[in-house]
């Protein structure tokens, strides 16, 4: 797992996220990309600030909007676009796709196609690893869409009477879908919800990079404590639709605007100017058009995947 | 060592037992396991000699069975017990969607080795929600094994090899089968996949699995007195379905019958009339015969229940007249 240390550190991986869902969406306008995906431009804080704080031997349990996740755990790009355009070298042979993206080896245990499908499948691993007594942490990420889901309520009631060492994080981007949160919700701060379940819940501002790694971190130390479960809620917001074909009839331009102007990562690249760093993010930008555009070549040249049978019974 | 004679439920109970004590990477999940046993007494005592193995877990059938599979993924070997068949509707998700294809969609990173238990059936009276047969169902889903054994012996083997499973195992136990006794051969392995001839015979096959084939043997008994040579197969396991011991005795014997406690469309019949139609075309002397319950919910009122299932009687004159006609 790639441990962040730096500020930089964590802006080039801001950027790597967004520079390769804005590539999945020019390969998808030019017709080469099949399906469908879930881009999580404008979230990326999120996914660096959480997933920067997680040690070797944790784990990661993702939502159908995971590349971001994929990408801040260390997965690597031409294996990602592998995966997307249906190649042998893709992370899981092509059969999964984006919505079942694994990096096992990573501690990444899966992208999720069901809206909630992961929250009880983290909940066991946390399981697993609390009877394992290694001090691991599971976390579990999922969109504000969930958290009506069933799974959402059983998960965090079992991780609260279990004690289990597990983040659950809500990345609230107000639309499930086309639903605003306001009319599939009736309070207003999602993460009081963990006090039903007896544990502790925070919230923090989704496109403040920095203050979502410390209050994951606190988050973290808890659980590999032995301290119990916390429910986060990142607010943010995607730039894009929920998927590709969303035209975003149920928002206003105006709406986007207004989010766009708290931008996680112009309001973080204006600190780090700020603070002396332009030549350094220059340098971290050209790099990185350059090792998404080697990786899409690598990936792209690949030979697709065939094999439809290995592992079966 | 001598065989022993037990129930069913005692050969569910024995055999978890020794796999807990084998594996100590195996823990039971479900609801009221604990010191109550199980809603039909199945793990009772289990919780004395293995009280950090034995989770019990609110009602959320969904997300324990979710967690299972977690656990599974993370090195665990968990058996599920669904307190009856007609709550894992309430689990489909996480059954299909998840555990099924977990280890194909993610290229076999995963490995999901877990059990569910699945108590099942009617004939006690207890109404649509808590008497069906979804079996059925989990033979649809690529990715599951499906077993539903008879006997003690086949159940104390079956659940046994379910344990060196890779990948998901739906495991039936018929609620009327668990007081029924039978001999048990704690050295016998019996392979998923491998059906059983209980019974040869020359004149026709009827094929059945759990419960109903005690009404397939007293159907044989009845027919014998008429000079009808029946040969019955258990099926044992449902899927993967062991076509090769099928479609052998259907050609030997030129007759079919299936016996299902389930409804009869899209059942387990359905789908065995289908091999055997086509893999025995040119042997059948008749078409093959479906005998299944109602195609209705399965009502409370025990006056109303027993009707809904096929009876040796009606079997063995359908099966009669066919022969003579």
């Amino acid at each position: 797992m790639k441990n962040l240390k730096g500020k930089l550190d964590f802006l080039e991986t801001m950027l790597k996220i967004r520079g390769f869902e804005q590539k999945i969406e020019e390969l998808f306008s030019k017709g080469l990309l099949g399906g469908t995906c879930h881009l999580c431009i404008g979230q990326e804080a999120s996914a660096v600030g959480i997933i920067s704080q997680l040690k070797k031997g944790d784990k990661v349990i993702s939502s159908h909007r995971g590349h971001g996740h994929a990408i801040a755990i260390g997965c690597d790009l031409s294996r990602l676009f592998g995966e997307l355009l249906g190649k042998e070298i893709g992370y899981c042979k092509g059969r999964g796709g984006t919505q079942h993206i694994c990096a096992s080896e990573k501690g990444f245990y899966g992208t999720n196609g069901i809206t909630g499908g992961g929250i009880p499948i983290a909940t066991g691993l946390a399981l697993a690893a609390k009877r394992d007594k290694k001090k691991q942490v599971i976390v579990s990420m999922f969109g504000d869409g969930a958290i009506n889901q069933g799974t959402f309520h059983e998960s965090l009631n079992m991780a609260a009477i279990w004690n289990l060492p597990i983040i659950y994080v809500c990345e609230n981007n107000l639309y499930a879908m086309s639903m605003h949160i306001d009319k599939a919700v009736k309070i207003k701060e999602l993460h009081k919800r963990s006090e039903s379940y007896g544990i502790h819940g925070e919230v923090v501002d989704g496109t403040d990079v920095e203050a979502i790694a410390k209050i994951a971190k606190k988050a973290i130390e808890r659980a590999r404590k032995n301290k119990g479960p916390t429910l986060l809620e990142t607010k943010s917001y995607r730039y894009k639709g929920h998927s590709k074909s969303d035209n975003r009839v149920y928002r206003t331009r105006r709406e986007e605007n207004e989010w766009l102007k708290k931008d996680c990562i112009s309001k973080f690249e204006t600190i780090l100017k700020q603070q002396g760093q332009k030549d350094k993010i220059i340098k971290i930008k050209s790099s990185l058009e350059k090792e998404i555009n080697k990786s899409f070549e690598t990936a792209n040249q690949s030979k697709f995947a065939e094999d439809y049978y290995s592992g079966v019974r | 060592m001598k065989n022993k004679i037990i129930t069913f439920r005692e050969a569910i109970r024995l055999t978890l037992n020794q796999i807990l004590q084998n594996d100590k990477k195996a823990i039971l999940i479900g609801e009221d396991i604990g010191i109550y046993g199980g809603a039909f007494g199945v793990t009772r005592g289990l919780i004395n000699k293995f009280p950090d193995r034995i989770i019990e877990t609110p009602i959320s059938e969904n997300s324990f069975v979710g967690v299972a599979l977690g656990a599974a993924i993370g090195g665990y070997k968990p058996i599920v017990e669904l307190m009856f068949s007609d709550f894992v509707t309430l689990a489909m998700d996480q059954i299909v969607n998840h555990a099924a294809k977990i280890s194909y969609m993610y290229g076999e990173q995963l490995k999901a080795p877990l059990i569910i238990r699945l108590p099942s059936g009617g004939g006690r009276g207890y109404g649509p929600s808590h008497s069906q047969s979804l079996e059925s169902w989990f033979c649809h889903i690529p990715g599951l094994s499906v077993l539903y054994p008879s006997n003690p012996n086949d159940a104390r083997g079956l659940l046994m090899s379910a344990t060196k499973e890779k990948s998901p195992v739906i495991f039936f136990e018929n609620k009327l089968s668990y007081d029924v006794k039978g001999e048990i051969n704690e050295n016998e392995i019996i392979n998923i996949g491998k059906a059983k001839t209980i019974k040869e015979g020359k004149d026709i096959t009827i094929i059945s699995y759990g419960r109903m084939l005690s009404i397939a043997e007293k159907v044989s008994l009845e027919l014998g007195k008429s000079d009808i040579s029946v040969e019955i197969i258990d099926l044992r396991t449902l899927k993967p379905l062991d076509e090769k011991s099928i479609i052998n005795s259907v050609k030997k014997t030129g007759r079919v019958a299936l016996l299902v406690e389930s409804s009869p469309f899209s059942s387990i019949a359905s789908e065995v009339i289908s091999l055997t139609s086509n893999k025995c075309f040119y042997n059948l002397k008749l078409p093959p015969m479906k005998f299944a319950a109602l195609d209705i919910p399965i009502p409370s009122s025990t006056r109303l229940e027993k009707n809904i299932y096929p009876t040796t009687e009606e079997i063995v004159k359908k099966i009669y007249d066919n022969l003579s006609t």
